[in-house]
């Protein structure tokens, strides 16, 4: 294949990789990396470098909105940064030495559970109980906006919390993607943050996380220009298309299409992992 | 910082004001970066856009493109693929600037616990970014 075809049909997968992945809220990096090695039959640590670069794009295009609306918690964000930078330089030095089909299997075990998760359900839960006490030495207490005024919140879990992001940040530098759907887990199910408030913080984690693994993979060769130039471009592009349009989009139906095309993908990359040819 | 915090008194940037700032840096970043891959890219394009390409294996090719040094110099000659690279380390550094700049907010509200969270993310992101060992 020439360059000139690859980067095309590579930049129009990462774009609808990209709509897809704003549209839903899951994030485009979760299909790139399988599409990537599974129909462009790229070695799997370039579509890795390739997919952290796209992560860092979209992860602050979109973090710079929602930290202006006011649902982002900072404090947290920053507090759980410690454990997703540290998780993500002991996965990227971890890539180093896993096998490639073992990386693939991984990657197919992530795909079903983000699959899963995507159809339970996210109802908003603020939260009164006491907070631990790490909570409030820490101020992690937060307040989000309402229509007249704003709304507290207690932050509780905080050590399995904190624990969770350190797993989420191996994850992130192991196979390129964001780990949104386990920050999310982390704050939302353990932390008791409130559902919006999680997500628009595990989103502003995701650049600062892909970013301690991503300048690793850079010394390492992992980020091929040539690959990355048009996975970042059209994730890019696909993202601010998505969220240009989600106001109008059915989001019921593309979940079920991103859920559907997540599985194959997931079942792909077990067989590819377990024949041994990542 | 979505807390108000008492210490955020007149003279000193509120946490609020501090919000703003960081979502405008972080959209700045990533279109000055997203602008240096565009003019790498069509250059790569115009150049090599024939060349045959197959990425099925991975090598450590000790290339000048793994390194800062490297990146720069190859751009400054203007060579597509290091411009390519250099838009990636802007976009790299995005996060780091953003770090960065939250651990200045910190300090200038005097918050001693978050000043030293902050130090240490920004150190394990420069320590990845310069030495890129893991």
């Amino acid at each position: 294949m020439s360059l000139d075809l690859f980067a095309l049909l590579v930049a129009v997968g990462s774009l609808l990789a990209g709509m897809l992945g704003s549209l839903t809220g899951l994030g485009g990096g979760i299909i790139v990396v399988p599409m990537l090695t599974l129909l462009f039959h790229v070695d799997i640590r370039y579509a890795i470098g390739a997919s952290l670069v796209s992560v860092i794009a979209t992860s602050s295009g979109a973090a710079a909105a929602y930290v202006r609306e006011g649902w982002t918690n900072v404090r947290v964000g920053i507090f759980l940064e410690v454990a997703t930078t540290i998780g993500a330089l002991v996965g990227a030095a971890l890539a180093g030495v896993i096998p490639t089909s073992a990386l693939a299997i991984l990657f197919g075990i992530v795909l079903l559970y983000t699959a899963f998760r995507s159809f339970q359900s996210r109802e908003e839960h603020a939260s009164d109980a006491p907070a631990h006490p790490w909570a409030n030495r820490l101020r992690l207490n937060g307040t989000y906006p309402l229509p007249n005024g704003v709304r507290h919140y207690t932050v509780q879990g905080v050590p399995r919390g904190f624990a969770l992001m350190l797993g989420a940040g191996i994850l992130s530098a192991l196979l390129g993607i964001g780990s949104g759907v386990i920050k999310v887990l982390a704050m939302d199910r353990t932390m008791k943050l409130p559902f919006k408030v999680s997500t628009t913080t595990s989103n502003f984690m995701i650049g600062v996380t892909a970013a301690a693994s991503a300048g690793v993979y850079l010394h390492r060769g992992y980020i091929q220009p040539a690959i990355a130039f048009p996975v970042m471009l059209g994730v890019l592009a696909g993202a601010l298309l998505g969220a240009r349009i989600l106001a109008r989009a059915n989001v019921r139906w593309l979940r079920i299409l991103f859920t559907a095309v997540v599985v194959v993908m997931a079942f792909q990359m077990l067989y590819k992992g377990i024949r041994g040819g990542a | 910082m979505t807390n108000d915090a008492p210490d955020a008194g007149s003279g000193r940037w509120s946490d609020h004001e501090v919000e703003q700032l960081i979502g405008r840096l972080l959209q700045i970043g990533v279109l000055i970066a997203a602008a240096v891959v565009i003019v790498g890219a069509a250059m790569m394009l115009l150049q090599h856009g024939r060349t045959p390409v197959a990425f099925g294996s991975y090598t450590d090719s000790a290339s000048p493109l793994q390194a800062l040094g490297g990146i720069v110099r190859g751009a400054m000659s203007l060579e597509s693929a290091a411009i390519v690279q250099l838009g990636l380390v802007l976009l790299i550094a995005t996060p780091v600037l953003r770090v960065a700049l939250t651990l200045v907010a910190f300090a200038i509200q005097r918050d001693r616990v978050y000043i030293v969270l902050t130090a240490v993310v920004l150190a394990l992101l420069l320590y990845g970014l310069i030495w890129g060992r893991a």
